[in-house]
């Protein structure tokens, strides 16, 4: 047995192929199109917070024990995010954007991967303080039921809080981040006045389907976990989604590859990655 | 272990002069693909692309998402995302949270790069404030891979090469100044 590596490279490939089938088969989430690296480095997180000393023993687990479900659903989507995290994008969607969604008498957004809210109520707050929000409706969507909850709720660290309140102030908010939550020792809870036209929903990028018609689709960071393939096949959902002349904004440092849905799209402001969609004009000859 | 495919450099406080120093000391001929962490509280890398473009011999880009990794060229990791390397030798980036309070943490490109070259990889420590890259050091040598430490008496600040040592410990532990010339012979040996 001595000539049996115990690191042999293709054994991950092999445990995370299998990991994967199984939660595929047995809970009907499929990870096969999420781009390998990250995927296996929260595999790894996931199994030493669950005490499995491999991902073969968190397979048995997740195979046999179905409440630890949620769990595993949010180790694999490791919800991360800040409130107006990359200040400089939320000024651009205030000053760019907003104007000509101005134009709309509804406004429909979809923040897609909503994880933990901190994007929701920016935009919110955003789109409030721009006078837009009592016309605007923010569909909020991710594929974990614990995410959904959390964004729900809004509530965060007060640690967070300072951060981004400066965050705020840089992304020209006209008011102070204060007058939006209620603070305690330990932790902030988000004005729930702010919840008013946000509807949370699951949504499952990998596999569901055109979710609304969307004027704006906000998604940041989170087509960097998907492989080629899976990228392709949600911008083309976001494409499907957004009427003519739609927004698609993605994270700073995202890159479309050259997929046939990302052709469609023309960037609008690159330095923000917001990009576009041809209007009733241009898309005439098309 | 096998001629050496790739060299992933990690670095805190005092980097960019030490940076210097190493990428400046690279030979032209070198076609090794060059992952360089940095800690950085900036929001971009442009600055230090065009420092480090003025003494390098090699070119020094950002490593930018789902592009694939370019030998004899220098790659820094974009602030505010974890840089990994997909084994197709493609880049990936991740928001996950900060490891060590980085982010990027030399750790996780570490890891990364340990699975994607194992023998063929030569990892490098140089000055930084804490003990972020150290076990991700001690996989590329669990993998095969070659370890060099800055010694960290030469370093600007010792917690990095010093945690490196003794988590990993090194096949090479060699001052500044000798680190640019010592990967050029391991990499054109």
């Amino acid at each position: 047995m001595n000539d049996i590596k115990v690191d042999a490279p293709e054994l991950d490939s092999i445990e995370l192929d299998l990991f994967v089938q199984a939660l595929q088969k047995r809970h009907g989430y499929d990870f096969s199109e999420y781009a390998p690296a990250s995927l296996k480095r929260r595999l790894r997180l996931l199994a030493d917070q669950l005490h499995c000393k491999t991902i073969t023993g968190l397979t048995e687990r997740v195979l046999h024990e179905p409440q630890l479900l949620p769990n595993v659903l949010e180790g694999l989507t490791v919800p991360t995010s800040e409130m107006f995290r990359d200040p400089a994008v939320f000024r651009t969607l205030r000053e760019k954007v907003f104007p000509l969604l101005a134009s709309y008498p509804l406004i429909n957004i979809w923040q897609a991967g909503c994880a933990h809210g901190q994007e929701v109520y920016s935009l919110a707050i955003l789109l409030e303080e721009a006078g837009l929000y009592d016309r605007s409706q923010i569909f909020a969507t991710d594929l974990s039921d614990r995410a959904l909850q959390r964004a729900s709720e809004g509530i965060y660290s007060v640690k967070d809080a300072q951060q981004w309140s400066r965050n705020y102030q840089a992304a020209g908010g006209t008011h102070s981040l204060a007058d939006y939550c209620s603070a305690g020792y330990k932790l902030i809870k988000l004005n729930q006045r702010l919840r008013r036209h946000v509807t949370f929903a699951l949504h499952n990028l990998a596999i569901d389907g055109v979710f609304c018609e969307a004027h704006l689709i906000l998604c940041r960071n989170v087509l960097i976990y998907f492989s080629d393939p899976l990228q392709d096949r949600a911008l083309a959902l976001f494409r499907d989604s957004l009427v003519r002349g739609g927004f698609l904004c993605l994270g700073l440092r995202e890159n479309l590859n050259p997929s046939h849905a990302a052709q469609d799209f023309s960037p609008f402001i690159e330095s923000a990655r917001i990009y576009r969609l041809p209007t009733q004009a241009e898309g005439a000859h098309a | 272990m096998s001629t050496p495919a790739a060299i992933a450099i990690g670095c805190s406080a005092g980097g960019v002069d030490a940076l210097k120093a190493v990428l400046g000391g690279l030979d032209a001929k070198l076609s090794q693909a060059i992952l360089v962490c940095l800690h950085s509280r900036s929001d971009t890398v442009d600055m230090l692309c065009q420092v480090l473009k003025r003494i390098s011999a090699l070119p020094v880009v950002e490593a930018i998402e789902r592009d694939a990794v370019q030998s004899g060229v220098i790659h820094l990791a974009p602030p505010g995302y974890h840089l990994l390397v997909e084994s197709d030798l493609h880049f990936a980036l991740s928001i996950d949270p900060r490891v060590n309070h980085a982010r990027p943490s030399i750790d996780v490109l570490f890891y990364s790069v340990a699975e994607v070259w194992r023998d063929a990889l030569i990892g490098v420590i140089l000055t930084g404030a804490n003990a972020d890259g150290a076990a991700g050091l001690r996989r590329i040598r669990q993998l095969g891979g070659v370890a060099v430490v800055q010694s960290p008496s030469d370093a600007e600040a010792t917690a990095m090469p010093q945690a490196a040592l003794e988590v990993a410990g090194a096949d090479y532990c060699v001052p500044l100044s000798d680190i640019a010339p010592l990967l050029n012979r391991l990499c054109l040996a």
